[in-house]
């Protein structure tokens, strides 16, 4: 356990001397910031747009980081060739995967905290009502979610043959999951066989990211989702996690490293 | 023949101060990006209306806090609940059974998924109307001549609001933009009828706006005789209102021509007839 915290360590370190993390809060500080300062008809209680779009650029930048944060970890190992020393420790080929896993979903975790402080900071400030618990909830729904998104990626990694198209490929999917998901039944139910039949397959067996977005019950204060439907969707998204990183591994364990 | 790198440097730099110098005047007139007056118009050109719908009916989307059927979701009605509130529409048991557009669960994933949506069909109260304004602030600066974005956001404003000031300042921003909307200057009344109880102007806005739809091509004249009926029946209540009441009649029975239910205004004519009636001085028989 103590190799797998080790490599998560690194990963961490990794996040916070990189640029991404940086480049994007910023960018997402400045927007809402600016959006926050526009006066509409002299009212200054209007506040739920600045929530909406503030939302969406935390949305957009945690996916971005964990994304392009997961997907050079082993082609980076490799290419540097750091993988035979980390093999050689010695380190088993399921504890790099695992570590590497831990590493990105910590290192997401501590952005998505620094993201939705923000978040509560300029939107209390304006309304003057911290709904703490909803807060949390969205967090960790938002952070569960991008587990799977980093196990994904983990696993694309291994297959794809650059962090480029793992990034896009990956970033493509979840956002058609989180855009599509769930009307995709909907969609299968007007198209025609063998088509409606593949579509609805799609719906029964993808990951239904979409479960995890609770920015409308953050933005219109619609309360909490019970605990028990949060409970269960964790458990859900810890078995596709398990699900890609099993994948992975049976991936990387085969996998020739000296190209 | 050797040139330096400073003089080429030089000679181009001349040549595009002067080229830009002689030119400046006429670039102005090769696109109406540049003489457009809001940022929106200068980056997207007409194709900023494209998102106007979009903001609209983002308004509408906040005004059910997000109960809001996508376009991949069947429903009974296409019109925005926004437009219809403004204009004194309030839901019945039908309509709410018609904007129930999620039905019973599908299959479990919908069912299980439902936790993680918004199901409940709700309307803004309790002055969070105001929510909805960004949305049609951006719609209006993006599309200009949509005139319902004047008059909903008006609505909202000086009913919901109590902001006639803000709902009067933007009523005029959309009638310098749509000279000859009817819609407007019957929301415009509206504002000086009920929230500045001002009956000569909203009697003058009124009249102008019944003016203008004469004047309005014959397929418009069809498509809003909603908004014909509105202008002549308020019309005739503020000349009730005065003790006008033979003009009052007059507007009623004009009402008459357009209205889906002419039995009711005839009601109105008269309860006017009785109060005429009622004025006229009884002559004294003779006692004797």
């Amino acid at each position: 356990m103590s190799k797998i915290f080790a490599l998560a360590g690194v990963v961490i370190k990794e996040l916070y001397r990189r640029k991404d993390f940086y480049v994007l809060f910023v960018l997402t500080a400045l927007l809402t910031l600016g959006a926050g300062m526009v006066n509409f008809f002299h009212d200054d209680k209007i506040v739920r747009y600045v929530k909406d779009i503030c939302l969406l650029l935390i949305w957009v930048s945690a996916l971005v980081i964990s994304v392009v944060t997961t997907a050079r970890q082993i082609p980076a190992e490799r290419e540097a060739r750091t993988i035979f020393p980390l093999l050689a420790k010695p380190v088993s080929r399921a504890q790099v995967i695992v570590g590497k896993f831990l590493g990105c979903w910590l290192a997401t975790g501590v952005a998505l905290v620094v993201f939705y402080f923000f978040f509560a900071v300029v939107t209390g400030s304006k309304e003057h009502f911290w709904p703490w618990a909803a807060y949390l909830e969205a967090v960790w729904m938002h952070w569960v979610m991008l587990g799977v998104v980093i196990a994904m990626v983990l696993l694309g990694s291994i297959y794809f043959a650059a962090p480029s198209s793992t990034s896009t490929i990956t970033i493509i999917v979840v956002g058609g999951i989180l855009l599509l998901g769930t009307h995709l039944k909907i969609i299968a139910l007007q198209q025609p066989e063998p088509m409606q039949f593949i579509l609805t397959l799609g719906y029964f067996v993808m990951p239904h990211l979409e479960w995890y977005d609770l920015r409308d019950f953050v933005v219109y204060d619609m309360g909490l989702v019970p605990v028990r439907a949060v409970a269960l969707a964790t458990l859900y998204a810890a078995v596709w996690t398990g699900i890609f990183l099993v994948l992975a591994w049976l991936g990387f364990r085969r996998k020739n490293l000296t190209t | 023949m050797k040139i330096s790198p400073l003089s080429m440097l030089a000679v181009l730099g001349a040549l595009a101060f002067t080229l830009s110098a002689s030119l400046a005047l006429t670039a102005d007139n090769w696109s109406g990006r540049a003489k457009s007056d809001n940022v929106f118009g200068m980056m997207f050109g007409d194709g900023r209306k494209l998102f106007a719908n979009h903001f609209f009916t983002m308004a509408d989307v906040y005004f059910h806090s997000g109960y809001y059927p996508s376009v991949f979701d069947q429903r009974a009605t296409e019109e925005k609940e926004i437009i219809s509130a403004s204009h004194g529409h309030k839901d019945s048991e039908e309509d709410e059974k018609n904007e129930d557009f999620l039905g019973k669960p599908k299959d479990w994933v919908d069912a299980f998924g439902r936790n993680f949506r918004i199901t409940q069909h709700t309307h803004l109260e309790n002055h969070n109307e105001r929510e909805i304004l960004p949305w049609l602030r951006l719609a209006a600066d993006l599309d200009p001549q949509k005139t319902e974005v004047y008059t909903v956001g008006a609505f909202f404003l000086r009913e919901h609001l109590n902001r006639p000031d803000q709902a009067e300042v933007f009523l005029r921003e959309g009638l310098r933009n749509n000279p000859d909307s009817y819609e407007i200057l019957f929301e415009l009344g509206r504002v000086y009828h009920d929230a500045y109880h001002d009956l000569d102007r909203a009697r003058n806005v009124w009249q102008l706006g019944i003016k203008k739809f004469m004047v309005a091509p014959a397929d418009r004249q069809k498509d809003d005789k909603l908004i014909f009926e509105e202008l002549v029946v308020n019309l005739a209540r503020i000349e009730d209102e005065a003790g006008n009441y033979g003009a009052a009649i007059d507007w009623f029975h004009a009402a008459q021509k357009v209205s889906p239910a002419p039995d009711a205004l005839q009601k109105q004519i008269d309860a006017i007839q009785k109060k005429m009636a009622a004025l006229i001085p009884v002559t004294p028989g003779k006692l004797y």
